[in-house]
């Protein structure tokens, strides 16, 4: 049984690091890199032998409905397959970057509660064990925003953290009333009771939905985003983008909307909604910025619009595109973020116009972030094309032309804000000497590995691999009276 | 007279005597956690409070010369890697993460409830030292000059 | 009903506080407000009418007696932690955000726009 491990190492791994580490961050680094590397490789163990399979465990030794279950279905695995490894190269990255900022153990103890927090929330099958994950997780979450003391970022960790309460404690009356209703609190139990009762299913569901929006920073609730992702130290802007948006917003609302509420119209309709006015509004705000990281912050609302769109739709195909896009943008944006991190580090600003001629200072930033913007923007041999193909078709096939044309219009929109990036940014014509800043190799390896990976998973389309990869991810979010018969078991 | 840091002596006096009657009482609740409402978390708040009501009392100047902050600070993760290994314990042993590994003892009495009372300990102990720790570095902290505006 | 919508009220006043308040402290204070809100919802669903403590002692009649149900009382005590946490955290936030711009008032704490 691998499940409990998920949780244990990276809270072991914190643990050990605020006991062990002197003044120095050597032992911390140890520590975090053993752990992410040992998560790695359970994960994709996990993922390997999951296939189609749901494993359940349960905490103590007790039955299911007295106890705390942890399920790992092939969705679970691919979201720990994600936050391992985007954590693996953020970790990578913020061994170098970071000490430029403190030599603090602290960072390291902080970084692997976030992942803590986040493989708690993807691994856990009963619901207050998930509001307590995520609160772990966005603790974490809010330190590190305001990890370099700069009077900004308290500005934006304060900001995050008073929304962040706000959507909690929705969170927590939601849960109050699915529990009046039901008396019970693992979802494939309230999955199973729920339905009988309409009105407090749409409730709850309504409340969950304002809740985990403001998580995932869909449009009305994105107020926070902008702020914290941009003045985060970048690999942490990273990991917030890439993966704690997707786990804690994201991968919640599918788990509950497909799985315990067993996908109603009404909500998959606001899904596509809020997803287009994501996509459309974003992106018109990402053109206005200047800061290379606040572009990148409204970037991201816009590509979540993308995979809201593709769960509202809700076909198989939509499904299928949706899934693709989380794991692809979790890719590129965080190799956005490093790059913006390295140029921020070397030039000292994030202002596109006090940037210029960075192909002769930084070659591998200056290539890594064509293929980063390549991928956002949806060229062919990338892999945001694809996913973004796949939504937009499965749009057209379920008989929604308005969203499709939304959802085009947003990707022209995006080429348009990144080739601002890459004309002002990296091709300016602006004649900058070389500061004394060094890159280490750990930056530059974490950027050529996700510079690889943009193309290397575009593969993930052909049949044979999706079938294996993809498929399985799909057909858990698809199979709504799957989940519980698999969780329950015998016990039903 | 000189200027003494914290409150008045009829204050220190009071919390001297009465401050170990504060501590008996959260030890009192976290080892009849599983028997009486209370448990880890209420007794270890208890403890940090007797703790805060002498930083009150003889200002956070004396308090960091008796105690020894560090040592409370390194004990807080201790405990949690304590319940951790409580938890791998119970893998090992009973078949499931935190499953009962303790002897279960005879209802009512003070030893009846196995696991619980250890991790009720242990809880007390992070939470007590977390949460001085946090109000007393709360208390040190002291503005740098200027700000940055 | 009446007591649910008193508790819904408190939310409210959170939700208010959080909203219109321009001071830091007392926007902390309202995000308090809104955790007490829900854990006494929390709370009030787990009542039962007539019900007793539900802690088994030495000679306790229990036949024909209902218990309120205990399970809410631990998720309320979770939560306490939490709202604990979150609001040092928060607290220290607005002591940093003090240091650097010499205030409290969010409508003069604005570098971030756009």
């Amino acid at each position: 049984m691998i499940l409990p491990f998920f949780i244990i190492i990276p809270l072991l791994a914190a643990f050990l690091i605020a006991l062990i580490s002197g003044e120095r961050d050597n032992w911390a680094i140890a520590v975090a890199v053993i752990a992410m590397l040992a998560l790695l490789c359970l994960a994709l163990f996990g993922f390997v032998t999951i296939g189609a399979q749901t494993q359940v465990y349960q905490m103590g030794a007790w039955k299911i409905p007295y106890t705390i279950c942890l399920v790992l279905d092939a969705l679970s695995a691919f979201m720990l397959v994600i936050i391992s490894g985007i954590g693996l190269t953020a970790l990578m990255f913020s061994v170098f970057y970071i000490r430029h900022l403190s030599t603090s153990w602290k960072y390291y103890a902080l970084f692997m509660l976030l992942i803590t927090g986040m493989n708690g929330v993807v691994a856990t099958g009963d619901l207050f064990n998930l509001f307590v994950f995520m609160e772990i997780a966005l603790f974490a979450a809010y330190a590190l925003v305001s990890y370099g003391s700069r009077a900004e970022e308290f500005e934006a960790s304060f900001k995050y953290a008073i929304m962040g309460s706000i959507s909690s404690t929705l969170v927590l009356v939601g849960i109050a009333i699915v529990y009046s209703a039901t008396s019970n609190l693992t979802m494939a139990t309230i999955a199973q009771l729920l339905p009988q009762n309409p009105t407090v299913m749409y409730f709850a569901g309504g409340i969950f939905l304002a809740a985990f929006g403001l998580k995932s920073a869909m449009m009305p609730f994105h107020a926070w985003l902008p702020d914290a992702h941009s003045s985060a130290p970048a690999p942490i802007s990273s990991m917030l983008s890439g993966v704690l948006i997707k786990t804690l917003g994201v991968y919640v609302l599918v788990r509950l909307f497909y799985n315990v509420l067993g996908a109603p119209p009404l909500f998959l309709k606001m899904f596509m909604i809020f997803g287009s006015i994501s996509i459309l509004v974003a992106s018109f705000l990402a053109m206005g910025q200047w800061d290379f990281k606040r572009l990148l912050a409204y970037s991201s609302i816009s590509q979540i619009g993308f995979i809201l769109l593709g769960l509202g739709i809700g076909t198989r195909w939509a499904i299928l595109g949706a899934i693709f896009h989380i794991l692809n943008h979790a890719i590129f944006k965080a190799l956005l973020f490093y790059n913006a991190g390295t140029v921020e580090m070397v030039l000292g600003t994030r202002d596109l116009r006090q940037m210029g001629n960075l192909t002769k200072i930084l070659p591998y930033t200056t290539a890594t972030s064509m293929c980063g913007t390549l991928a956002v923007a949806g060229m062919p041999p990338f892999n945001g094309f694809f996913s973004k193909l796949i939504i937009i078709i499965a749009a057209v096939h379920a008989g929604h032309p308005i969203y499709a044309s939304i959802a085009v219009a947003g990707s022209f929109l995006t080429l348009v804000y990144f080739m601002k990036v890459q004309r002002y940014g990296f091709h300016g014509k602006k004649v900058i000497e070389r500061e004394g800043v060094k890159i280490g190799w750990g930056m530059r390896t974490a950027m050529i590995i996700l510079a690889v990976l943009t193309l290397a998973t575009s593969l993930l389309i052909l049949p044979g691999i999706r079938t294996a990869v993809l498929d399985p991810v799909v057909a858990v979010i698809m199979n709504k009276t799957g989940y519980i018969t698999q969780v329950l078991g015998g016990n039903l | 007279m000189k200027q003494q840091p914290g409150l008045t002596l009829i204050a220190k006096t009071v919390t001297r005597i009465s401050v170990w009657l504060i501590v008996l009482y959260g030890f009192y609740i976290i080892f009849h956690g599983h028997l009486t409402p209370g448990g880890g978390f209420a007794g270890g708040v208890v403890i940090a409070l007797a703790f805060l009501n002498v930083m009150l009392a003889y200002g956070h100047e004396t308090v960091t010369r008796w105690l020894n902050i560090s040592f409370m600070h390194d004990l807080e993760p201790s405990a949690g890697a304590l319940f951790l290994t409580m938890g791998i314990l119970g893998i090992a042993l009973g078949g499931g993460f935190l499953a009962n590994v303790v002897h279960r003892g005879t209802l009512f009495n003070v030893f009846s409830s196995g696991n619980i009372l250890v991790l009720n300990i242990i809880i007390g102990v992070k939470v007590a030292m977390g949460l001085f720790v946090v109000v007393w570095s709360l208390a040190i902290f002291r503005f740098f000059e200027g700000g940055d505006k | 009903m009446t007591l649910y919508l008193m508790c819904f009220a408190l939310l409210l006043i959170g939700i208010y506080g959080i909203i219109v308040k321009r001071d830091l402290v007392k926007i902390i204070i309202a995000s308090g407000i809104m955790g007490y809100a829900s854990n006494l919802l929390l709370i009030l669903f787990a009542y039962r009418k007539g019900g007793i403590y539900p802690i088994l002692e030495k000679g306790k009649d229990m036949t024909g007696r209902v218990m309120v149900d205990p399970l809410p009382q631990a998720l309320v005590l979770t939560s306490i932690v939490i709202e604990l946490g979150i609001t040092a955290m928060l607290i220290a936030l607005a002591i940093r955000i003090f240091e650097k711009y010499k205030t409290f008032d969010i409508t003069k704490i604005r570098r971030l726009k756009g």
